[in-house]
């Protein structure tokens, strides 16, 4: 019995504590956050392409702004959209336009662009080809051309390797190669770092990459003789390029407008961004829209 | 005397207790209820979507075989047709459980007829071990393991529903030896007495007597098996190649449903066909498990052992 009576004891005041110092804490932000500006939670969920480009952003941020809590989730750019579309979240971040994926109010949302990824075919090592046509790389991801040597490769059966349907990646690459054609039934694969492992272990295998996936494993046959660089890509010589989207519901508030702020700050640009292997949005020098036509700036 | 009239009219202390417990345990039983509910109707209402506000028909989601809901074929109509998946999934599942019940219940045998104790000692942490290993850690060393060996083996990619197999059948093999080893322990001691009286030697005992004995029980192991093979999600995911075609053979790519899930459902928006379908996926899913679990209890009552 009484052990009962201090075990119940324990509970009471252990539930006691935590309701007191729940209300000291808050009564202590309440006022804090009173004399500085915010003290603000923002969460950004979407896009794996581009979510380690923001959760480096944002701890570099948050090390300057101590009361502003910024949390990156990923979910891929369709949770990120159908997201930050309901209100759930702060920021979606997205590989694609909001135009582009359906069930998705466009209108509603605002658009940030951060940076830039270029994409290429990757190829293993073994195929013996340096460079393909726009017209052979379609071929083959339609499932037209069947083997490496009907491009000047090897005599090996040609095994694509396509990324997962709705995935920014994909929308991309068939949006600058097929046309509007309609891609080979095959495998699919919803990660870089698993195409680049597929790629680079079997015989004959084709897929597509962001430039920062490339490795000295695997291969990236130029284009119509363009080499997969940076710098064909901002004159958009090399044509499979997308954005990475910050994507609010109407225009951010405070805290998320600062954030994006520095997101597009040439602190950020000119040197996290091309660290970690993406294209800086002040570089280009031509723009795309969301049905894929290209102006110069 | 007043007293004594109160004490034995009012609920004593004890009583409180009771009913606090009563309260207590109902308040739980409630919760998980609703939360059992939940589940099941918004798994319902999002499968039935598909046909109910998108209007598929019911037979060509289960017979047809071209999956690519984004897209209208030539008629107007979205292409969900679920067929390799459904056939796919059933596949791996029936052959893992096939490999892997020689190897579960010959690993059951040497743990409880054979060599109760050593048995016991050595491989009761070797298999809740096998348990305890995630199953990313599965898919990846089916990815950098299985899969080339498959290829260099037999040719062609490697990835496909043998890939598939190899890793579920590890993964499907603890389930099924532990609730083995549970079934051939129920078998009461003397039967196996009796028929060592007899003259039976140890192996006869075991095949004509005590496999025989716990048979309901095995095959309730082996359907527990199946469900987790046809569950799991990742591991599979990772190395049967997720190309939503028909199944040519053990070595061409193929996706499972689970598979297509994982894969579709980030890339998706609430509310659209593409969506709604991947949320019919998560119906048959949740209808078969439902299967399994009936069976599970069919056997249950009807081979229970009578005494």
């Amino acid at each position: 019995m009484k052990k009962r009576s201090l075990f119940s004891t324990i509970v009471a005041l252990s539930a006691l504590g935590v309701l007191l110092t729940g209300c000291g804490s808050s009564s202590s932000k309440s006022s804090k956050s009173t004399s500085a500006d915010s003290n603000v939670k923002i969460t950004a969920v979407g896009s794996t392409a581009l979510q380690p480009l923001v959760e480096q952003a944002a701890s570099d941020y948050q090390k300057a702004n101590k009361k502003v809590n910024i949390s990156v989730q990923g979910g891929g750019s369709g949770t990120g959209l159908s997201q930050v579309q309901e209100g759930a979240v702060t920021i979606g971040n997205s590989d694609i336009f909001a135009e582009q994926q359906a069930g998705i109010k466009a209108k509603k949302l605002v658009d940030h662009q951060v940076a830039v990824v270029g994409m290429t075919p990757v190829v293993n090592k073994g195929v013996g080809i340096k460079n393909l046509s726009m017209a052979q790389l379609k071929g083959i991801f339609t499932g037209k051309i069947k083997n490496w040597k009907e491009v000047g490769g090897k005599d090996q059966k040609i095994n694509v390797v396509n990324r997962v349907q709705g995935s920014g990646t994909r929308a991309t690459f068939e949006g600058a190669v097929l046309e509007g054609a309609k891609a080979i039934k095959t495998q699919e694969q919803d990660s870089n770092g698993t195409v680049q492992k597929i790629v680079a272990s079997t015989p004959g295998t084709i897929s597509y990459l962001a430039f920062s996936y490339v490795n000295s494993k695997i291969q990236a046959p130029s284009i119509n003789h363009v080499a997969p660089t940076d710098q064909n890509v901002e004159n958009n010589k090399w044509k499979i390029w997308s954005y990475e989207h910050m994507y609010t519901k109407g225009q951010p508030n405070a805290a998320a407008k600062k954030f994006l702020n520095y997101m597009d700050s040439s602190k950020v640009q000119d040197s996290l961004v091309q660290k970690l292997g993406y294209i800086s949005i002040h570089d280009m020098k031509v723009q795309k829209n969301a049905s894929g036509a290209v102006t110069t700036k | 005397m007043d007293e004594i009239k109160q004490e034995l009219q009012s609920s004593s202390r004890a009583t409180h207790q009771d009913y606090f417990g009563k309260a207590l345990s109902y308040l739980c039983i409630t919760f998980v209820g609703l939360l059992v509910l939940s589940i099941l109707y918004f798994i319902t209402t999002r499968g039935l979507a598909t046909f109910t506000e998108n209007h598929v028909s019911l037979w060509k989601f289960l017979i047809e075989k071209n999956w690519n809901p984004g897209v209208l074929d030539s008629h107007g109509q979205p292409q969900i047709g679920a067929l390799p998946m459904i056939v796919t999934s059933f596949s791996v599942t029936v052959l893992s459980a096939l490999v892997a019940t020689p190897f579960a219940l010959g690993v059951a045998l040497f743990m409880t007829e054979i060599a109760p104790k050593r048995g016991t000692k050595v491989l009761q942490p070797v298999i809740e071990l096998l348990v305890g290993i995630p199953s990313v850690v599965y898919g990846f060393i089916g990815l950098s393991v299985i899969v080339p060996l498959i290829r260099h083996t037999f040719g062609g990619t490697g990835f496909g529903i043998l890939a598939g197999v190899v890793v579920l059948f590890v993964m499907v093999l603890p389930t099924i030896t532990s609730l083995s080893i549970d079934s051939i322990k129920a078998v009461p001691m003397y039967y196996r007495s009796a028929s060592l009286a007899l003259g039976a030697t140890r192996w006869q005992t075991i095949y004509k007597v005590v496999l025989r004995a716990a048979t309901p029980g095995i095959m309730t192991a082996i359907i527990f098996g199946m469900a987790r093979a046809f569950g799991e999600a990742l591991a599979v995911q990772m190395v049967i190649g997720n190309a939503v075609l028909m199944p040519h053979g053990l070595l061409t790519p193929s996706s499972t449903l689970t598979s297509q899930l994982t894969t579709g459902i980030g890339n998706t928006t609430m509310g659209t066909l593409p969506n709604n379908a991947l949320w019919s996926l998560a119906l048959i899913l949740l209808l078969m498990s439902l299967v399994f679990n009936i069976l599970v209890r069919f056997i249950g009552k009807r081979g229970s052992l009578k005494k």
